[in-house]
């Protein structure tokens, strides 16, 4: 097991560490008072707050190494960090660690358009390698909403996705080359210049690894050209259940949209309230979708796609005409998670993917919890890949609330992996859903999970805590996965 | 259609105890990739059948002994097809073996390599557990990607036994253009097309001829062609599928193979020997008698890897010499899947 954090005296090895820091680096990358500490307390999960003994700002790959080996010889956990946009907690800090904070490696070093890549510092903004790109008409595909924000090292760590993934897939699919800092110190190179590399596909391994297993100094992605015309249709329905249906029309004409996105009556109110994007407001669902690609591919598959969703039932269909036009149908999609922050003073948003097919069920099954636990949702979805982001509305003034509504996702997911999908699509299991992980994983799944880490990071010092649970977290944790109808965790005690 | 997982995990755990190592084979079509591994033969053939099937969702998910032919057939029956366009390399080949060596046809550059594709796997580890990552779902980033890391690890991590895989509709149509040129416009020509919004789904340049394959609907491959230009070269599909099957004349030497896998950029390389490139220049194949460490130097310098792919070995690697701290990982982590190192022992490296 190598989770298990290490216990030292905090003011004793904070001064330790603080001295070692600062041999290497400038004192105001430095900082160790509560005071300085503080904006780091927390990532885009803001429910869940620790100080670090330190956080420290390198900007060479050289002070990373540093770092670590001093961690490592210190035996101090590390969180690294990039923009800090995660929504499940990843990047929390360790009250006994340090945080890494790897923003000043906010450099483009490399545009590389007749290779088609761009070679980058992990501190970059997603948007930002699209916009140096521009000019050579090319683009980095994938785009998680928070992507103005949200810097690349933090993608490649969770696998972040978007709204393109069904068509261009996940970060995975879009990265050639990382370097690496072992927790060792050991700077290594996984990839390379072309499209796959001698040995185990590290690269893959290390991409949604939620810095559990090395910490990402430069990241090499791969840029598509962007295509001649994209074109955005968006449907109406009068029942959540024929969307879907259409959904599944769609693609069964072998058609595969860059985006299906599909939202619920209230998500719809509320996108429509907060930037009249001019949304049907009384449909029960609608449906965006784009086509992209070549001029004629384009207005063949605008054509076949609207014959499909007026067959599916829709109530209303409309094509964007202009470039204008496109981007309001957008709008409204891509507001939809503020939007819903002005109707509620919290939210809390889930990111559980299913099986297309078994959307009317989960659907029907998440409206008798929002009864039962007295608590609205409102339903964005990438309807292409089946992954769903149900915002549960709630109030963290209201005493017990929050925890009422963290059982309540809890129980979303638990309804995911039910009918065959997954506790996080695209956000990470990070802090928030590491109890899940005990729901979709059992003991010798997961201790092959340590194994891997074991493998990277014997002692456990990079995100402890994070991503895989301990068999005994799962033990206290109680939802058990229940294997071939064994008893699971047998060799634990029961809580 | 046979679940025959509790049978291979016994067979497993026998050989566990026995400190026996284990050859692991599907269809053994694949038994030249890799060094020749001496230990049982664990027989996955007969772990057969499509278990689920979704043409709606684009995921199918099959049991590893089951014949690639199978699998393409229902799915061309569907409309779909493998994107990733595996080479069979005989009749017997599986989908375990496929996945296992992550072998990816003419396709790959545009539409991805095996290990993209893959959603989920089923697999019996070094100590015999039956295990299940990933899942039947494009979107899962619960874990360590587990199953992404099996594709290309050769069986050395475990055994397969089922795996998930994203599916994509087949092109409405396709047709292929023929271009005489020399070697240098024709990496410069690939490169340069890949920049720009085409509906290219395959390249290869033979030493004389670029053929580009379009792909698409009738007015996208027609309008590409003007743009392009070249002859049209009649039976598209037999020709591709000559080429991903190593059928074209090119391979038909008896010289070492050499797969060099690299920039696509990268200008010709002075290297005695036939090439023919593919995957827009970042695949390059090399007939020669060229020393091993001559080739692998050029291929670094691109930034890339070189594969002794078919003919004699001696004491040569197969696959690229890693460099020592991606080689201690490696064998962490065939320690951590397979600590007794009984599957396919030496097949990727002579030390894992």
């Amino acid at each position: 097991m190598s989770a298990s954090a290490p216990h030292h005296s905090p003011p004793d090895i904070r001064e330790q560490l603080v001295r070692r820091f600062k041999a290497v680096l400038p004192a105001e990358q430095v900082l160790y008072s509560d005071e300085d500490l503080r904006p780091y307390e927390c990532d885009g999960l803001s429910a869940y707050r620790k100080l670090p003994l330190a956080v420290v700002l390198p900007d060479t790959i050289e002070q990373v190494q540093t770092i670590l080996k001093a961690c490592s010889e210190l035996d101090v956990p590390v969180v690294a960090r990039g923009a800090g946009t995660g929504l499940s907690g990843g990047a929390l800090p360790h009250e006994q660690g340090v945080l890494l904070s790897l923003a000043r490696f906010n450099q483009i070093l490399q545009v590389d358009p007749q290779q088609r890549i761009a070679r980058v510092q992990p501190g970059v903004r997603n948007l930002a390698i699209s916009e140096a790109v521009a000019q050579h008409g090319l683009y980095y595909a994938p785009d998680p909403s928070s992507q103005i924000a949200c810097s690349i090292g933090g993608n490649v760590a969770e696998n972040a996705g978007g709204v393109h993934c069904l068509k261009y897939g996940l970060t995975v699919h879009n990265i050639q080359q990382l370097k690496v800092v072992t927790i060792d110190g050991e700077l290594l190179t996984i990839g390379g210049s072309g499209l796959d590399a001698a040995g185990y596909d590290l690269l893959a391994l290390m991409t949604g690894s939620e810095g559990m297993l090395g910490v990402i100094v430069e990241v090499t992605v791969k840029l598509l050209p962007k295509p001649d015309r994209a074109q955005v249709i968006l449907a109406a329905f009068d029942d959540v259940v024929k969307a879907g249906q259409a959904v599944g029309n769609i693609i069964s004409a072998g058609i595969i949209p860059a985006g299906l996105e599909m939202m619920d009556k209230l998500a719809i109110q509320a996108a429509e309230d907060f930037v009249h994007a001019g949304y049907p407001v009384g449909a029960e669902a609608i449906l965006l979708c784009e086509l992209d690609g070549t001029n004629e591919e384009v207005s063949a598959h605008v054509y076949q796609v609207r014959e499909i969703l007026n067959h599916s039932g829709a109530t209303e269909v409309r094509t964007a005409s202009t470039d204008a036009e496109r981007m309001n149908f957008w709008k409204g999609r891509k507001a939809a998670f503020p939007a819903v922050g002005r109707i509620s003073p919290d939210y809390y948003c889930m990111d559980g993917t299913i099986p297309r097919k078994h959307l009317p069920e989960v659907l029907r099954k998440m409206a008798e919890l929002s009864k039962e636990y007295d608590l609205p949702v409102a339903n964005v979805f990438h309807a292409g890949d089946g992954n769903l982001h149900p915002l549960i509305l709630y109030d963290a003034n209201k005493p017990g609330e929050l925890e009422r509504t963290e059982e309540f996702g809890g129980k979303i997911l638990e309804l995911c992996v039910e009918v065959g999908g997954t506790i996080t699509g695209e956000h990470g299991v990070g802090m928030e859903k590491i109890n899940q992980m005990c729901v979709q994983f059992d003991a010798l799944e997961l201790t092959q999970f340590h194994a891997i880490k074991n493998a990277f990071d014997p002692n456990g010092l990079l995100n402890p805590g994070k991503a895989v649970p301990t068999l005994h977290r799962c033990a206290e944790f109680g939802a058990m996965h229940v294997h071939h109808g064994e008893l699971p965790f047998p060799e634990l005690d029961r809580f | 259609m046979a679940d025959i997982s509790e049978q291979l995990q016994q067979q497993v755990q026998s050989a566990l105890e026995n400190h026996q190592p284990l050859s692991i084979r599907g269809g053994n079509s694949k038994a030249f990739y890799g060094h020749a591994v001496s230990g049982t033969p664990l027989e996955t053939g007969g772990h057969t059948g499509i278990v689920t099937y979704e043409p709606t969702e684009l995921v199918l998910t099959a049991r590893a002994g089951t014949p690639l032919e199978e699998i393409e057939q229902t799915l061309a029956e569907q409309g779909q097809m493998l994107a990733f366009e595996p080479p069979h390399f005989g009749a017997g080949a599986t989908l375990g073996g496929t996945v296992a060596c992550n072998l990816s046809g003419p396709r790959r550059a545009t539409a991805g390599a095996a290990r993209d594709f893959v959603l989920g796997c089923k697999l019996i580890n070094g100590k015999g557990e039956l295990l299940h990552f990933g899942g039947e779902v494009m979107k899962n980033v619960a874990g360590y990607d587990v199953s992404r890391l099996m594709a290309g690890a050769l069986g050395t991590l475990g055994v397969l036994l089922e795996v998930s895989l994203k599916v994509l509709p087949r092109p409405e149509g396709e047709e292929t253009l023929v271009q005489e040129c020399s070697e240098e416009s024709a990496i410069k020509r690939m490169n340069q097309w890949a920049q720009q919004s085409l509906p290219i789904s395959a390249t290869c340049y033979d030493g004389a001829s670029l053929y580009v394959r379009l792909c698409g609907t009738e007015g996208t491959i027609a309008a590409a062609r003007k743009l392009l230009g070249g002859e049209e070269v009649p039976p598209t599909r037999t020709w591709w599928h000559k080429l991903k099957e190593q059928q074209h004349a090119f391979f038909s030497s008896n010289k070492p193979l050499w797969r060099l896998s690299l920039a696509s950029t990268t200008p010709p390389i002075p290297l005695k020997g036939k090439w023919l490139h593919e995957w827009g220049g970042a695949q390059r194949w090399l007939v020669t008698d060229e020393p091993a460490e001559r080739i692998r130097k050029a291929a670094e310098k691109a930034g890339g890897h070189a594969t002794l792919y078919r003919g004699e070995r001696g004491n040569l690697d197969v696959f690229h010499p890693l460099p020592e701290g991606l080689m201690t990982l490696q064998h962490n982590l065939k320690q951590a899947f397979d600590p007794k190192g009984i599957f396919n022992p030496g097949r990727m490296y002579k030390t894992i």
